[in-house]
């Protein structure tokens, strides 16, 4: 055996072939780590059937709500006589003209209209018209045909908020902590994966624990945020093509400043998830681990449903950075929040990310070769 | 050349490292053995930079290491792994691409690699689904896919049934025959005694004895020999400065194991033996690794 050779005959190959000692660098690692995790989870037969799934629930809403707007069939009136134009007038109803009242009555008993409208020729009645329905008196007929005195407003409100800021903030919460619960399970998972299978110790022997850390985060984070863009984009052409663009401008800032506030609320609870996973050593007990963290997830969920008409508690939560994610984009849709109030909360929520990395990247490294029993958060922590 | 040198090691009030220090030469297969918790896991991680030392620093030609200087090593960690869900060529590419490998270089070692640890057939399978013995090649694949210069093995060969344990010395081998520093653990002394040049031998955290193979049977041999005679071997019971060990006289002749005080003494057991008939047999008995384990750590 020569003794200048490589170190192995199938290695002996020219020097350009081996640029092993330039170490690349910490981007390089991240990069790497990154596309195997997005690679992993594109491969997952779980993770594909799951945002089918959730992109065709989010495509159906929008459609469904769509079609049931448009679909408001007219209820049909039976009209005698001179009613038929104060009926006409309201542009409310379908018409149904009959010869005189018994004709009309026999028509409201046996379901086919709504009521009948007939004429009044007392002197003293308010209109001219009387109503005629079956069991009760039909508000919709009444309604229409009711005279209201004009209002005037002296400081309207911008949207008609309420039964629709319930609606959106109940949307952003649930897309936030599926989107944050699926993918900070994940990411534990996976870091429990390569610490119960051992390879953890190639791979901190090859790069360092912050660059591992960092590449699943931003790895899953990519992921997630493109479950998110690609939820916006369906749901954002599904009310372009079922002809809701009011609804579209409306809403559009709000979910824009969602998918800013989401990108770095995830990135938070991401590290938070990998932290807490790298402390115990075996798949199943990542869930008592980490549900500290998928409380802190929820929490903002529940208190937008509970919660959103309150304004002091949504302005509260709105710069909590857990909760501002879905917080903030609700009160800049309701028109509650100061133009610079997005910015400033945005500042806490990044600041409080890169705490969180920081502490998170420790408790990982103090974590990562302690198999066996839980290491205690205090140990984690440790310097 | 690797050098470790004053490695000191606690973890909380238990010391696991003292002072440990010796030297990996280029081209030089080193065995590293020890009862199991005597401190050779540690050694490695520290050398690896997996762990820090508490003291203590380790260089390569007189540099301290670096973390980019990791790259540089081949690594086979004691507790083994690999991702479970992953095709065993995709793997090994991501853990070249890892060390530095551009994405054709990465590609080319692992397919050289598989070829030569007879895993081809099996590198679009999933690493769960191999037999453990095909696992194994697979880690060891993993330790040299990136061509490193060092070779750190931590238990090479446990677990690796007879036909894979040649495979794989024979890898170690022209890794040192090509310059590379290897430096194994094993407890299995009876390969580290056919395959390492060097040794090194730990116990309780501290390095009791190191050095080449053979400098360290001389240096644990006691003076003892053996000799077998067709004539008549009687005779050696009134050498002077002769202690029979045993004697065992037949028609045959003599067979003979005796302590000399001096080299002198014992040539002269030869010659006067030669005088007398031939000799069949004569050798220095030299204390065999395991003797020298049992010694040295005790």
């Amino acid at each position: 055996m020569s003794t200048q050779a490589t170190p192995t005959a199938t290695q002996a190959s020219p020097a350009s072939a081996r640029p092993t000692h330039a170490a690349p660098t910490v981007a390089q690692s991240v990069w790497l780590v990154a596309t195997r995790e997005i690679m992993v989870r594109l491969r997952s037969k779980a993770f594909l059937i799951s945002t089918g799934i959730l992109l065709l629930i989010s495509v159906g809403s929008v459609v469904a709500g769509g079609i049931a707007s448009q679909n408001t069939t007219l209820d049909t009136v039976a009209v005698v006589g001179s009613a038929e134009a104060v009926v006409e007038s309201t542009g409310a109803f379908e018409i149904m003209a009959v010869d005189d009242v018994a004709a009309a009555e026999a028509l409201v008993r046996d379901g086919t209209v709504e009521a009948a409208v007939v004429p009044n020729e007392s002197a003293d009645a308010l209109l001219p018209v009387t109503v005629i329905a079956l069991e009760s008196a039909p508000l919709g007929v009444t309604g229409a045909l009711s005279v209201s005195p004009d209002v005037q407003l002296l400081d309207p409100a911008e949207t008609d908020g309420g039964n629709l800021a319930y609606l959106i903030a109940f949307a952003f919460g649930i897309v936030f902590l599926m989107s944050a619960t699926t993918f900070g399970g994940t990411i534990a998972q996976s870091v429990v994966e390569e610490k119960q299978t051992r390879i953890v110790e190639i791979l901190m022997s090859t790069i360092s624990v912050r660059a591992l850390l960092a590449g699943k985060v931003l790895g899953n984070s990519i992921m997630a945020f493109g479950q998110i863009v690609a939820i916006g984009l369906l749901a954002a052409g599904g009310m372009a093509v079922t002809g809701q663009r009011v609804l579209l401008a409306d809403v559009g800032p709000a979910i824009g400043w969602f998918v800013v506030f989401f990108a770095f609320g995830f990135v938070l609870l991401a590290s938070l998830y990998a932290a807490t996973a790298s402390m115990v050593s075996r798949q199943e007990d990542v869930g008592s681990v980490t549900s500290p963290v998928l409380i802190l997830t929820m929490i903002p969920y529940f208190l937008v449903v509970f919660f959103n008409d309150n304004p002091l508690v949504v302005a509260i939560m709105s710069y909590v950075p857990f909760s501002a994610p879905v917080g903030m984009p609700l009160r800049i849709f309701t028109g509650s929040a100061e133009w610079w109030e997005p910015l400033a909360s945005l500042v806490i929520l990044v600041i409080s990310t890169l705490v969180v990395i920081l502490l998170g990247s420790r408790i990982y490294s103090n974590s990562l070769l302690r198999m066996g029993a839980r290491v205690s958060l205090r140990d984690a922590l440790k310097r | 050349m690797l050098d470790i040198r004053g490695i000191t090691k606690r973890y909380g009030t238990r010391q696991v490292l003292t002072d440990v220090s010796f030297t990996v030469g280029n081209g030089r297969m080193t065995g590293f053995v020890g009862a199991n918790g005597a401190g050779k896991t540690t050694t490695m991680r520290i050398i690896l930079g997996v762990l820090t030392a508490d003291a203590g620093t380790v260089l390569i030609d007189g540099e301290p290491v670096t973390a980019g200087d990791r790259r540089r090593f081949g690594y086979m960690p004691e507790e083994r792994g690999l991702y479970p869900k992953m095709k065993v060529a995709e793997q090994l590419i991501y853990l070249a691409r890892l060390h530095g490998l551009t994405p054709h270089a990465a590609l080319r070692n692992t397919s050289d690699l598989l070829e030569r640890l007879g895993l081809s057939e099996r590198s679009t399978a999933l690493v769960e689904s191999l037999s453990l013995g095909n696992q194994q090649r697979a880690q060891i694949a993993a330790a040299l896919v990136h061509d490193p210069e060092f070779l750190v093995l931590d238990e090479p060969f446990s677990g690796l049934d007879p036909i894979a344990v040649e495979v794989v010395m024979g890898v170690l081998a022209e890794y040192a025959a090509g310059g590379a520093p290897v430096l194994f653990s094993s407890h299995q002394l009876d390969i580290v005694e056919r395959l390492c040049d060097d040794l090194v031998i730990i116990g309780g955290g501290e390095i009791r004895a190191h050095g080449p193979r053979e400098t360290l049977r001389d240096a644990y041999s006691s003076p003892r020999f053996e000799i077998r005679t067709h004539g008549d071997a009687s005779f050696i019971r009134d050498v002077p400065g002769i202690r029979i060990v045993d004697l065992t006289l037949d028609s045959a002749g003599g067979h003979v194991v005796f302590e000399a005080e001096t080299d002198a003494a014992s040539q002269l057991v030869l010659q006067q033996a030669i005088a007398r008939g031939p000799v069949s047999a004569f050798t220095h008995q030299r204390p065999s690794l395991a003797t020298i384990f049992k010694e040295v750590v005790q």
